[in-house]
């Protein structure tokens, strides 16, 4: 779950990182109002994306008039796909020099990662092909935690015009955040040092492992949700992990594994899938009101039905699956795939319903689904 | 980290209605299941083995004929780190980790206790692993002899079901298996695809390797450096081609990030190690004709 600039520095704030004084905006009017208090500030769009500052969606403003002029430029803009429904009007900061500094999940190490850069103000993959020495990393030992000493051991060497103690402090207060908040990523970039000397995060970007969420509940109402069409959102109600894509054939499959594969299967054989819909684990009770999430899409011309079971029952599935179709009795071709735990049952029930076996392989149904929906596509 | 049918085998949460399920299963199909974990039941006996209060209690009282090897968690994703830390005190060698949603930062404290204890780790979101015709641990349909069969072909997986249908694949083309690893697909999982790769590499029951892998994360571009030095023909097959970036795909670990994690990088990589990669499942069949077709690899 991403957490916005506004939302994520409080966290900065409680654990002692300083933050400037900032005020969230939602109109120009509001703005401006903010600006008073403030001072020379920047505006600066709220928005689950790194790329504001090219956008357009920071500019600095000394005035309420150049406050409101700015604030209405940005609100509303498009940037990265996402709409800036508000600004963040915050009190301008004296840089002198910009670091890098973050703490995230490390498959590779398998424990969190503390990343510390000397070159701030750009992402760390930037920093990284500019100059390879300005970064540090340190693998921390999870049960152990990251104190003083390891911070000031990763930064040795670094020329950080005598900060040293202070990154050390930030950095420790930084990993701080990121355990209590079940943190996969934490980030502050850049982290100023300013004209009279203090370290101040002019940025956060905070993403919370969305499997923690039950553990911060009430921090988890000031995330950012997804966006999601209508139809994800009916999903997730109903605890589906659907995603709607743009082609015209349905998909419903078991396991992300088997459904990700049914998707590059059917655009394999020259189609294209409407949507990710995948009814593993618990969820392979669920197959009736999947296929109603799948068929209430209108582009769907075909529909392929791939099971393969392991911990998902494929006579459970296929039972759901019938029950739907005798409710919602849609018109479109269904091509099936049934292999695996309860597949001979599975077999059985479709003989006696509909009449039909099951392609003998998840290709030949797929390679059928896209057949199909390429003729249903030419009469429509 | 493959499972033998000598291993002794521990279930925490062997009472839950899947515990109990998929306990029955694994001892119909040959599983040494010696005992069982619930705090609340200990002392009762539970699918025909006696249930303990914790993994310490299962050693203490099973030690004189042999403790447990492996330990398999049914437990509820809160509750995994205190079981899995319970095994890993207990001296387990082996944990298969099933629960899917764990907190990543509770899986990597017991990934770091069991590193430490020289514990492996299969999981977590794993569906677990077959020794075909010996044993299985966790909720694969070992038990279907269309799909799994005795063979020589070790697969690694990071999806369940799609590595079912990898292995019925297989066996359509009439190849059985030496062993299936499930290693789950969370982002951070103990057993790797490269240790996965390691462990079939040095498996004398093991004459080629299918390797089942999905977009995100970088573990087949880390599994093909080491794929380049193998002499068992490897292939592999990436899910996830077709999936738009940014979104994850049902497992937390399957996401691609700006041009991090792509199908292109790891098809790529495995490629330039010598892996053949097969562009849908049924391919594999062919695959295994013509690479080990020859050789006594069922």
């Amino acid at each position: 779950m991403n957490f916005q600039e506004h939302a994520a520095k409080p966290l900065l704030a409680a654990a002692g990182i300083a933050v400037p004084a900032s005020q969230p905006a939602r109109t120009p009017e509001a703005a401006a109002a903010a600006q008073k208090a403030l001072g020379p500030v920047v505006v600066k769009a709220q928005v689950p994306t790194g790329k504001r500052g090219k956008a357009g969606g920071i500019r600095k403003a000394d005035t309420p008039e150049q406050t409101r002029a700015a604030a209405e430029a940005i609100l509303g803009m498009t940037i990265d796909g996402h709409r800036v429904e508000s600004v963040l009007v915050e009190s301008r900061a004296d840089i002198k020099r910009e670091f890098y500094a973050a703490v995230m999940n490390d498959p590779a190490s398998k424990g969190p990662l503390v990343l510390f850069s000397t070159l701030g103000g750009m992402d760390i993959e930037e920093a990284a092909a500019k100059d390879a020495s300005a970064i540090r990393r340190a693998a921390v030992d999870i049960r152990d935690g990251f104190d003083a000493k390891a911070a000031r051991a990763m930064l040795k060497g670094l020329d950080l015009g005598g900060k040293d103690a202070q990154v050390a402090d930030v950095l420790v207060r930084l990993y701080q955040v990121y355990r209590d908040n079940d943190a996969e990523l934490i980030e502050i970039n850049p982290l100023a040092v300013t004209g009279d000397g203090r370290m101040v995060a002019l940025d956060c970007k905070f993403v919370m492992d969305d499997s923690a969420v039950k553990r911060h509940e009430e921090l988890a109402k000031k995330g950012t949700p997804e966006k999601v069409t209508g139809l994800e959102a009916k999903g997730r109600a109903l605890g589906l992990r659907y995603i709607e894509l743009d082609g015209d054939v349905g998909v419903l499959a078991n396991g992300a594994g088997l459904t990700m594969t049914t998707m590059d299967v059917v655009c394999h054989h020259g189609g294209k899938p409407a949507n990710f819909l995948e009814i593993g684990g618990e969820a392979y009770t669920q197959a009736k009101p999947a296929l109603e999430l799948v068929l209430a899409n209108p582009n769907v011309r075909s529909l392929v039905i791939n099971f393969c079971g392991a911990f998902a029952r494929t006579d459970v599935m296929t039972e759901g699956v019938l029950a739907a179709l005798d409710a919602i009795k849609p018109k479109l071709p269904i091509h099936w795939s049934v292999h695996g735990t309860g597949d001979v049952e599975a077999r059985a029930m479709l003989k006696e319903k509909l009449g039909v076996m099951p392609f003998a392989t998840m290709d030949q149904a797929c390679a059928a689904a896209v057949e199909s929906a390429r003729k249903a596509g030419g009469h429509r | 980290m493959i499972v033998r049918g000598s291993d002794r085998v521990l279930i925490q949460g062997i009472t839950g209605k899947q515990g109990t399920f998929w306990t029955e299963r694994m001892q119909e199909y040959g599983t040494n299941v010696v005992g069982g974990v619930n705090p609340n039941k200990a002392g009762t006996v539970h699918c025909a083995v006696p249930v303990y209060a914790s993994a310490k209690e299962a050693k203490k009282a099973l030690n004189d004929e042999g403790g447990f090897d492996v330990s398999v968690l049914f437990i509820p994703p809160l509750g995994v780190k205190e079981a899995a830390l319970d095994a890993i005190a207990a001296g387990a060698k082996g944990l298969v980790v099933l629960t899917e949603h764990i907190p990543v930062h509770d899986v990597m404290w017991f990934l770091a206790a069991a590193r430490d204890a020289g514990c492996r780790v299969l999981g977590p979101n794993t569906a677990g692993s077959v020794t075909p015709g010996e044993c299985f641990c966790g909720f694969m349909p070992a038990f279907n002899d269309n799909i799994f069969k005795p063979g020589r072909v070790g697969v690694i997986s990071r999806s369940g079901s799609l590595g079912t249908l990898i292995c019925l694949n297989l066996a359509q083309a009439g190849f059985g298996q030496s062993a299936f690893i499930g290693i789950g697909g969370d982002p951070i999982i103990g057993t790797t695809t490269r240790d996965a790769l390691e462990t079939l590499d040095v498996d004398s029951r093991t004459d080629a390797v299918v390797i089942v892998g999905e977009i995100g994360g970088a573990m087949e571009e880390a599994a093909a450096e080491y794929a380049g030095t193998m002499k068992k023909p490897i292939a592999a097959f990436i899910a996830g081609g077709a999936a738009p970036k940014g979104k994850r795909m049902g497992h937390a670990g399957a996401i691609v990030m700006g041009d991090r994690g792509t199908y292109d990088s790891k098809a790529r990589a495995l490629t330039a190690a010598g892996v053949t990669v097969v562009a849908t499942p049924s391919a594999i069949g062919t695959w295994a004709r013509e690479a080990i077709g020859g050789r006594r690899a069922s």
